[in-house]
């Protein structure tokens, strides 16, 4: 496509390059703006490391070597090694288990030196590596039903070792490779039941049990007398029928409950009912005054409502780079990491938000489009990957900075404050920009 | 294979999509539609800091300042900048203890946590101040702030202008909030009465709060901030001087007294007694002040020259005759044969201190010999006049005129809460009388008896209405307000309109009745109010009065009224003095009136009248049997709190001292002691032996 320096820059789809640096520079003016304070001293901040935005700058020049490296490096290796990245990738999980420093409640950081090192972070990139290279397998068949669940297992292992680290943030970014899967032929009526479940989920927070059963009893008679000339054929579409209807309420009130009362952890619960707007019905009488203290006070409900008493008050064309109040004076909690959506919002105030809501869409679109122009199955897997692990980011961060999501503490691609997240995001979308100035060949 | 499935991009980019499209109809709805988070953000991070302004000057009628603005000092604490301090040397210097010290510090950080500053001590006196001052360096986390504080130069006036307190929640919420927390108020008197221009206008200053609540800066480099407006100062018709030289007059006194300028209607001074430093309300000590004065029985705060209610008595009569020469019913030259006693009702009554020799051979006459039966014959002659048809029509056609001179009416003067006093209705007549009464039933009214009361606020108004020959103005106090501005014009209009009230009247008739009590001065009861040079226009009064105490109805000594106004031509002020339970009219209110007038017509007293006023200064005449009803009530409270909290320590001075002090001379009980039935409840206490507890103070 470019042929300026047909060494490295032949092929490269500059169009990703520049959305990427746009990004960047929103990012750090973001975080400037969030934790610059009146007189800090700008020059000798990056010259001592001082202050986020320099270290947020310092990590971006990290990862434009890096991203030079990835350039530098021929395609293949990326295939060659995706199954070596994968097992190094579960090593890194499981070492965390003995090593990990406690940082703030979680047990997915190793401290190495000065940097905090989070492998289920980096983990994405490999597990996107050796999905793309199962499916890419010429022995693979993904319309069997063995191949689905290996390929769900190469997705959902390390999700539940990162699970085990109390990173369920993390682990539910795994389980946007189903969309890869999609693409590769994954039944669509897997995403339908998929859906089914979480409208049933959501139906039992929102709706009161005895009403949702009701409902859903309805829902089965409507459905036999809608098939009622088939069902006098075949007699097993009614058990059908009937069995979904069992599992359904079953669901409802059993899994559901047991789900919240002992798989979930107790601050989850109440951030996915903070959602809805309800109180959390599976606290006991003694926890709910302990809850609401921790919880409504310092916690989630309270950064939701002052993120979205930010973002709100940006209007439409917000209050300008350093006049926010609300995000300059800490009223938002995490706001240079997890809520960093809000100093868009409040700063830059609808315009700015949708512009950068925009320039996301345009990225993702951008990627889908080269995936499927890429010849190997290999690449085009990868892409998709790396499609869904952004679209998951973009999309679950902003949502739950609005308040349409659950508070799941994932950051912003590109703009949130992290070193780690910054690497790993710039290491996916250059792995995926060498493969694609590659297209042509076919990897294996 | 890339074939294969390649419509499912299409899906892909469509869940991308509509997913982007919900979070987008989100933003629009926070930035875009819904305006409550804006405000939400503003609460959250903006304090709006208030300024208050300097509140207005109230001047006399020679411009001295009598009520002014003063500097204090409130003691502030930040108690996260507390830090190393030597407690004890801290407590030492305020007069606290350690636990007091400690209960103010978390008082503090509850009210408005450890980062903002909160009141520590507020009104420093100043002996505290000048030591904190000193030792200041030794403290951090303690600062001193101004605090504006109003102030009373001459210690006078109390009454007229009143005080400034922290509004309570209920006027906040009757305002509309539009007082806040800790503003400060006119409670009583002209600073209540004109509170909107005194408190002038309050300044906002907006300020950067952070997520911990400290003020970080000025928000928008203060360009919403508001000035403040000083309150505006207000010109009053007071004499200072003469206000003073009142007060002192009336010290130890109960009663009212009320000068006026006839002219103009404006006040030159007005004195309640038994009076108070208006400075006590001001200032550290001012909640103790107050206390002490709310549970004293003689009423320090009430201000008698409009509350009290006294019959007028003798002081009545002119105005008797004016209602019955408007009226028609007489002419100057009318005169009764008056034996001693009015006869015509068949019970002798009322009594006449003058027997025959034509002393009330005419209306001057009359009025200088005071004659009794001469004003119950005019007034029933009024009432009964045939041109009303019944004594009923012809009362209310009476009590019209009552109130168009001002009595059984609030005369409207620009201080909060007048007395109306009393001219009954004929219903009360109707309800006690069975329907059936004629004017013998309420003749005495004629002599300003019966049922009617007035305070003295309205018979020096009425004063105003002969000295002026037939109109007043309202009376009050501000000639002035600076800048007025149109609501202000409204409020004065009232006080700028001319209240004619007797039309029918020839001036020969007025000449009758002020000649009359130019007699009274000259050979009458009021002969003690002879100024050389001034001809001064009297009419002395003497009411007998009673109280109810223990049970038992007491005659009281006599009420001394006095009300004139001087000279007779081209009158200047009007006065009417009450002094309760001191003797006739002539013996106190008398020299009272004449040394004021003295004073204000000629700036000097007489040699006589420089004598009289440090003997009537120095005379205590407050009634003897308030003792006894302070005792009793003060018992009674202690009693009350007793049984409520079981607290003994206030009973116990009740019921171990045992003090008998001069008793009201008809009273059977003199001892301040309690009663048989209050000791019951005591002995019944130390029964049950309850132990003796000291509580708080009340």
């Amino acid at each position: 496509m470019n042929q300026r320096n047909p060494a490295i820059s032949k092929g490269i789809d500059w169009s990703l390059v520049w959305i990427y640096l746009l990004l960047i520079i929103i990012g750090l003016t973001a975080i400037f703006a969030a934790t610059y304070k009146e007189g800090d001293p700008i020059v000798q901040s990056f010259l001592r490391f001082g202050t986020d935005y320099s270290k947020q700058f310092y990590f971006f020049c990290i990862g434009a070597l890096i991203a030079f490296f990835i350039l530098l490096t021929d395609s293949k290796f990326f295939s060659a090694t995706a199954n070596l990245g994968y097992a190094l990738g579960i090593a890194m999980l499981l070492i965390v288990f003995p090593f990990h420093s406690n940082v703030k409640g979680t047990e997915s950081i190793i401290k190495l030196g000065a940097f905090n090192f989070q492998p289920a972070e980096f983990c994405k990139i490999f597990v996107a590596l050796a999905l793309a290279k199962y499916l890419s397998r010429p022995e693979t068949d993904f319309t069997k039903t063995r191949s689905q669940f290996i390929a769900t297992g190469i997705v959902l292992f390390p999700a539940a070792l990162t699970i085990l680290q109390s990173e369920t943030g993390l682990a539910l970014v795994f389980f946007s490779f189903f969309i890869v899967m999609f693409r590769e032929g994954l039944p669509s009526a897997i995403l339908l039941v998929g859906f089914a479940i979480t409208a049933l989920f959501v139906g039992t927070i929102i709706i009161e049990p005895n009403t949702l059963a009701i409902i859903l009893t309805g829902i089965a008679f409507f459905v036999i007398n809608l098939f009622r000339r088939q069902i006098r054929r075949r007699r097993r579409l009614l058990g059908s029928i009937i069995l979904v209807w069992i599992l359904c309420v079953g669901i409802q009130r059993f899994a559901v409950p047991f789900i919240f009362k002992n798989i979930l952890q107790k601050h989850q619960v109440e951030r996915i009912y903070d959602l809805f707007g309800k109180d959390n019905p599976y606290l006991e009488t003694g926890e709910i005054v302990e809850m609401t203290a921790k919880e409504k006070e310092s916690g989630t409900s309270y950064n939701v409502r002052q993120s979205k008493i930010a973002i709100g008050s940006g209007r439409v064309w917000g209050k300008g780079l350093l006049k926010a109040t609300q995000t300059r004076y800490d009223f938002v909690p995490e706001q240079r990491t997890d809520f960093i959506f809000c100093t868009v919002g409040e700063g830059f105030g609808f315009l700015g938000s949708i512009i950068l809501l925009v320039l996301y869409l345009l990225l993702l679109f951008r990627i889908v489009t080269i995936a499927e122009r890429q010849r190997s199955v290999f690449s085009r897997c990868y892409a998709y990957g790396v499609a869904s692990v952004f679209f998951f980011h973009i999309a679950i961060n902003i949502a739950m900075t609005v308040g349409l999501a659950p508070v799941i503490g994932i950051p912003l691609p590109f703009i949130s404050y992290g070193g780690t997240s910054l690497l790993t995001f710039t290491i996916l979308l250059f792995v995926l920009i060498r493969l694609d100035a590659d297209r042509q060949m076919v990897l294996r | 294979m890339s074939v294969f499935n390649q419509s499912r991009s299409r899906i892909i980019r469509l869940i991308f999509l509509v997913t982007f499209l919900v979070i987008a109809a989100q933003l629009f709805y926070l930035q875009v539609i819904s305006g409550k988070y804006r405000q939400l953000a503003i609460d959250n991070a903006i304090f709006p800091k208030i300024i208050y302004p300097e509140r207005g000057i109230i001047y006399d009628r020679k411009g001295k300042a009598i009520l002014n603005n003063t500097i204090s000092y409130d003691l502030m604490v930040t108690p996260a900048e507390v830090r190393n301090m030597d407690t004890l040397e801290f407590c030492r210097l305020m007069n606290i203890d350690t636990a007091e010290f400690k209960k103010r510090m978390l008082e503090a950080r509850i009210k408005n946590t450890s980062v903002r500053p909160s009141v520590f001590e507020d009104l420093l006196t100043p002996q505290i101040q000048a030591r904190f001052e000193e030792n200041s360096w030794k403290f951090t986390g303690f600062t001193m702030v101004e605090r504006p504080l109003r102030t009373y130069p001459f210690n006078a006036a109390a009454h007229i202008l009143g005080y400034i307190n922290e509004v309570s929640p209920r006027e906040i919420e009757n305002s509309g909030n539009f007082y806040r927390m800790g503003d400060y108020k006119g409670k009583t008197g002209l600073e209540s009465y004109y509170e909107n221009v005194l408190m002038g206008q309050r300044g906002v200053q907006y300020l950067i709060k952070d997520n911990k609540n400290r003020l970080v800066g000025k928000y928008e480099n203060g360009s919403f901030d508001t000035a403040a407006v000083a309150g505006r100062g207000l010109r009053t018709y007071l004499d200072v001087e003469l206000q003073q030289l009142a007060e002192k007059l009336m010290s130890n006194k109960v009663g009212g007294l009320v000068a006026i300028d006839p002219k103009t209607g404006g006040i030159l001074a007005m004195v309640s007694g038994p009076n108070f430093n208006p400075n006590d309300l001001t200032g550290p000590d001012k909640s103790k002040n107050y206390g002490r004065m709310v549970l004293d029985v003689t009423g320090p705060m009430l201000n008698r020259a409009i509350n009290g209610l006294y019959e007028p008595g003798s002081t009545f009569k002119p105005l008797g005759a004016l209602v019955a020469l408007d009226e028609g019913v007489i002419t100057p030259s009318y005169g009764y044969p008056c034996g001693g006693r009015y006869t015509l009702c068949g019970h002798g009554k009322p009594a006449c201190t003058h027997a025959g020799g034509g002393h009330a051979a005419n209306l001057r006459l009359s009025i200088a010999n005071s004659c009794n039966a001469y004003y119950a014959h005019v007034y029933r002659m009024t009432v009964d006049n045939p041109r009303y048809g019944n004594v009923k029509m012809g009362y209310l056609k009476w009590r019209e005129y009552m109130n168009i001179f001002g009595l059984g009416v609030k005369l409207g003067v620009d201080l909060p809460s007048e007395n109306r006093g009393n001219i009954p209705d004929t219903s009360v007549y109707n309800k006690e009388n069975d329907n059936r009464w004629t004017s013998c039933t309420n003749l005495t009214l004629g002599i300003g008896q019966d049922k009617m009361q007035t305070t003295p606020l309205q018979m020096a108004n009425a004063m105003c209405i002969i000295a002026n020959r037939g109109y007043y103005y309202t009376p009050h106090f501000v000639q002035k307000i600076e800048n007025e501005t149109d609501d202000d014009t409204t409020v004065m209009n009232k006080f700028r309109k001319k209240h004619e009230v007797l039309t029918q009247i020839r001036d020969t008739s007025f000449n009758a009745v002020i000649e009359g009590m130019n007699d009274v001065v000259k050979f009458g009861t009021a002969r003690i109010a002879q100024i050389p040079g001034i001809e001064v226009c009297a009419k002395t009064g003497t009411a007998e009065n009673y109280t109810i105490l223990d049970g038992k109805r007491i005659k009281l000594p006599n009420n001394s009224m006095f009300v004139c106004f001087a000279p007779k031509e081209n009158p200047r002020i009007a006065i009417a003095v009450f002094v309760q339970n001191a003797g006739f009219g002539s013996t106190w209110a008398g020299p009272i009136s004449r040394i004021m007038i003295e004073k204000y017509l000629n700036d000097t007293l007489q040699t006589k009248s420089k004598a009289d006023l440090e003997r009537i200064a120095s005379t205590n005449l407050m009634p003897a049997y308030f003792k006894r009803l302070q005792f009793k009530t003060d018992s009674l409270r202690a009693i009350e709190w007793f049984q409520k909290t079981k607290d003994s320590s206030y009973l116990e001075k009740y019921t171990t001292i045992d003090v008998p002090v001069s008793s009201p001379p008809t009273s059977k009980s003199p001892h301040n002691r309690l009663e048989r039935t209050e000791l019951v409840a005591v002995l019944s206490f130390k029964k049950k032996n309850y132990p003796y507890k000291t509580g708080a103070p009340v």
